[in-house]
């Protein structure tokens, strides 16, 4: 560790020399720090993924290997059909996300800022209301809906409220980023309508924050248990569940789970490489 | 605006529908006396259970995961190891519910333990403390990380300047500062596991420990219990995390001040 | 102003989507007149309630898991001989679940037509139920019925002890449990405020211990005993964990307890003890306002028929006794070989009254959490 005196001399190494704002010593001390937490972090994370993983390949007699239960993701029919709709109401609850939520801030932020407190109240307020409490209420609403259109992908109403905070996070982040205001301005001097500001000015420049507000959104719905199992829709972590119940062979359980999870950690690493693409440009 | 009324029909209107049922009496009136219900000694283990879980958990994973927050913003900000952690972190922290009580059944359950065998599994808080923890972690990380990104790189060498060491540095720059908004943090894990049900419920345990498991039983029960049970304990977890969120939100503004 | 866009933009794709999820259409039940009939012959007969059923196409149930009472077979044999598509929803739900669906669901054609429920809920719910009376009424005992026909037992079974034989040798009473091979072995099937398996569990242990119908307290302080000594498993008993050899020992209905449901071999022995049979018979009740009552009540015919292939030897052969059964003795119509296979059971069955029912749960509730935690 390098010694400083009072008056600020004595660094023993060339200023210029030194690794941007930090001595040398302590940069060596602190990435030993840094190795050594995420070794032990990782491993945290990743054993129960690799039982995970483990069990899906799990053959007849403990011990052997077999892809059975990956290939039993496609042949289980009640698991196909909750796949399907939990992907479709993935689909849907962004894109109402996007198109309530994202004109909506852009709006706000450029043009009515007096409600701009009253609107992240509600859109955070969702996050004080726990889902086993919320779906108690919400059967009957549900009935009323359900007077309509039974199907499961009825529930993205209540979903796109359960994502909304996380949504307005990520957007209000982006927005303030970008600064907005300024971007917004210029574009009016210099002759744009409103609808070109928000589509062509505002909107290219916070592609990386509206992407993370919509995996957000994607992974809360692929997750979300609680709602879909006590208003009976049934969804993928309805079907899993379901089967955990019914059947002492649990290894589709295991593939099935593995690659929802593998598909949402491989789309959100993409995302970040795409955002730092558009950064650069 | 319609966004108001959207927001209205599906969060305001089934929680003034919980709310009203559970000041309901049979005959349909207002009527307080049955919120009593929630000074029970059972109901009252409910939540002991819930708030014991909930502090466990969210300042286990509080701890660990500033850690592993500092860990990562310390590094390349456009570096592999950063977008890993990030991408991993946004995964599991959505991951939690049924799929990661699983895998933990997997990994350590008493029988069909992959690694080992852990008796304490089953038992309270045991495992499910565990599993709570692994995905309180990374909420931290995503939670936690703006603020200590917020950590300006000036202060450091300003302390160094003045003849400060690190212990000098965390002492008086950087915990009081990082303070708020981890103390924040650490409020809004809480929050986040007491509204948990779907791990809890794939946990395999039958005896519910919970407010929202017994909010469940509640209204599942078919062995004909009280009616409005349900409503009652659910107007109480609103009421524990309003104040928890209120604390939350106090502490974000101050912790935003110094850090933006 | 781009608020007007926006709002219109936001109200049609709420509109679009509203439409979008392939809704088949009409809401709630027909005006058919297989709605309010009371029985088949006076909707018409057989033949037009066949028809009637088949031209609703779709039957929705709720709360039959497969290996529950051969419920698995039940269901593709009705939708093999009539061609109707069955709608199993929930299949892990309590009877409580049924009632609320039928509740929260009401006037949609999501609604569960038939509900397989506990008595304890059936005589609570009966607002809820058509009065219906299938062709074999005359063959299911009097007090096994609603003389209105609003709810009619159809199976049931006695409380036992599964439990591998190979790790535990043999068990032949309630009171070994407590002996100290069976640390951590001793599961319930479910949480006993909640369900009525589980409950009727710890009624069983209570009889045998020496308490009465009318008062839970002696099984409840058997069950605190056990987790005292350890014995006690709080886990839930799947066929899963009884193969992983988490759950050796499980208390539950005799049908639930086949070594064929849970999937075990020879190893698997059941036994109801002899100083405490509890009797427990489900109940079958038709939705008032079933979006499909004709298929609702060609259901009902078809599970009390005693064909070779009917309900009643379908129950049977999944170990279930069935309500008709000593008419269908008599008759020789039982599947014989089924039969046989019951556990025996000598001595006269308890079987629990409303009331008596209604105290065990209020006693549960305030005394059971306290005992096993």
């Amino acid at each position: 560790m390098v010694a400083v005196n009072v008056l600020g001399e004595g660094a023993l190494v060339d200023p210029s020399a030194r690794p941007p704002g930090m001595q040398l010593g302590r940069r060596k001390r602190l990435n030993l720090f840094r190795w050594v937490t995420f070794t032990i972090f990782g491993l945290f994370f990743l054993l129960p993924l690799i039982a995970m993983i483990r069990f899906s390949l799990e053959g007849k007699k403990p011990g052997t290997f077999s892809l059975t239960a990956w290939a039993q993701i496609g042949s289980t029919p009640d698991l196909v059909s909750a796949i399907e709709i939990t992907l479709e109401l993935a689909v849907i609850t962004c894109a109402v996300m996007l198109v309530l939520l994202v004109p909506t801030m852009i709006w706000i932020r450029l043009r009515v800022q007096r409600i701009s407190q009253i609107f992240e109240f509600l859109c955070l307020l969702p996050l004080t209301i726990p889902a086993i409490v919320l779906v108690v209420g919400l059967q009957p609403i549900y009935n009323q809906i359900e007077h309509y259109n039974v199907s499961a992908l009825q529930l993205f109403w209540v979903y796109v409220i359960l994502a909304l905070p996380y949504a307005y996070r990520s957007l209000s982040a982006g927005l303030i980023a970008i600064d907005a205001t300024t971007l917004s301005e210029a574009a009016r001097s210099l002759g744009a309508n409103w609808a070109t500001v928000i589509l062509r000015v505002i909107v290219p420049n916070m592609w990386q924050a509206i992407m993370n507000a919509l995996l957000l959104t994607a992974a809360l719905v692929l997750g979300e248990f609680t709602i879909a199992e006590i208003l009976n829709d049934i969804t993928l972590q309805v079907a899993l569940f379901n089967i955990s119940r019914a059947t002492a062979n649990a290894g589709v359980l295991f593939s099935t789970s593995t690659a929802a999870l593998l598909f949402a950690f491989v789309l959100l690493l993409i995302l970040s490489y795409a955002g730092r693409r558009r950064r650069r440009a | 605006m319609p966004f108001l009324a959207y927001v209205g029909v599906f969060l305001l209107l089934p929680t003034g529908i919980v709310i009203w049922d559970a000041v309901k009496n049979p005959a349909g009136q207002f009527d307080l006396a049955s919120l009593k219900l929630l000074f029970n000694p059972e109901v009252r283990t409910f939540f002991t259970g819930s708030i014991e879980l909930s502090a466990l958990s969210s300042v286990v994973g509080a701890v660990f995961g500033a850690i592993l927050a500092y860990a990562v913003a310390s590094g390349n900000p456009d570096g592999v190891v950063r977008r890993l952690y990030l991408s991993g972190s946004g995964v599991l922290a959505q991951f939690g519910g049924v799929t990661l009580a699983f895998a933990f059944n997997a990994a350590i359950g008493p029988s069909t333990g992959f690694l080992f065998h852990a008796g304490w599994y089953y038992d309270f808080p045991g495992g499910i403390a565990l599993i709570y923890i692994y995905f309180q972690i990374p909420l931290m990380v995503l939670v936690f990380l703006p603020a200590i990104d917020g950590l300006k790189i000036q202060w450091r060498e300003a302390t160094e300047n003045l003849g400060g060491s690190t212990w000098h540095y965390w002492r008086y720059v950087g915990f009081p500062l990082l303070a708020p908004a981890f103390i924040g943090a650490t409020l809004l894990l809480f929050a986040n596991a007491l509204s948990a049900y779907a791990t809890i419920q794939a946990w395999e345990n039958q005896i519910a420990y919970t407010a929202p498991q017994q909010i469940y039983i509640a209204i599942n029960s078919e062995v004909g219990l009280a009616s409005n049970e349900g409503d009652i304990i659910a107007v109480g977890m609103m009421v524990l995390v309003a104040i928890i969120m209120v604390g939350y939100f106090r502490l974000q503004r101050r912790a935003a001040r110094w850090l933006r | 102003m781009r608020s007007p866009h926006r709002f219109a933009l936001a109200g049609l794709t709420a509109l679009a989507l509203l439409g979008a999820g392939c809704s088949s259409g009409s809401s709630g039940s027909s005006s058919s007149k297989w709605n309010t009939a009371t029985s088949a012959a006076s909707g018409g007969g057989m033949a037009a309630l066949v028809k009637a059923a088949k031209s609703e196409g779709t039957l929705n149930v709720i709360a039959l898991p497969p290996t529950w009472a051969n419920y698995g077979n039940i269901i593709k044999q009705f939708t093999k001989t009539y061609g109707i598509k069955v709608v199993s929803a929930n299949p892990d739900g309590s009877s409580q679940d049924e009632v609320n669906a039928v509740k929260s669901e009401h006037g949609t054609s999501k609604a569960p037509d038939v509900m397989d429920v506990g008595m304890a809920v059936a005589l609570v719910s009966t607002n809820l139920f058509a009065p219906y009376e299938v062709s074999a009424w005359s063959s299911i005992p009097a007090a096994q019925k609603d003389p209105k026909g609003l709810w009619t037992q159809d199976y049931g079974g006695y409380m036992s002890i599964g439990y591998n034989s190979a790790k535990l040798g043999t068990i032949t009473s309630v009171s070994q449990l407590l002996g100290s091979k069976f640390k951590n072995a001793v599961a319930l099937n479910g949480n006993p405020t909640e369900a009525n398996a589980a409950l009727s569990g710890v009624m069983m242990a209570n009889l045998a211990q020496g308490g009465t119908a009318d008062s839970l307290a002696k099984g409840v302080a058997f069950f605190h005993q056990l987790k005292q000594k350890g014995n006690f498993s709080p886990v839930q008993a799947t066929p899963a964990t009884i193969k992983a050899g988490t759950t050796p020992v499980v208390i539950n209905w005799d049908y639930l307890n086949t070594a064929s449901v849970v999937g075990q071999g020879a190893n698997w022995k059941v036994f109801v003890p002899s100083n405490a049979i509890l009797g427990g018979y489900y109940a079958q009740a038709i939705n008032k306002t079933a979006p499909h009552p004709a298929a609702a009540r060609l259901w009902e015919e078809f599970l009390y028929s005693q064909t070779a292939t009917g309900g009643q030897n379908l129950w049977l052969a999944g170990g279930a006794r069935p309500v008709e059964m000593t008419a269908m003795t008599s008759n020789g119509s039982i599947d014989k070989t089924a039969a046989a296979a019951l556990p025996p059971v000598a001595g006269t069955p308890v079987f629990l009254s409303a009331t008596q029912a209604t105290d065990a749960a209020t006693y549960l509730a305030a005394n059971w959490a306290k005992a096993v935690k």
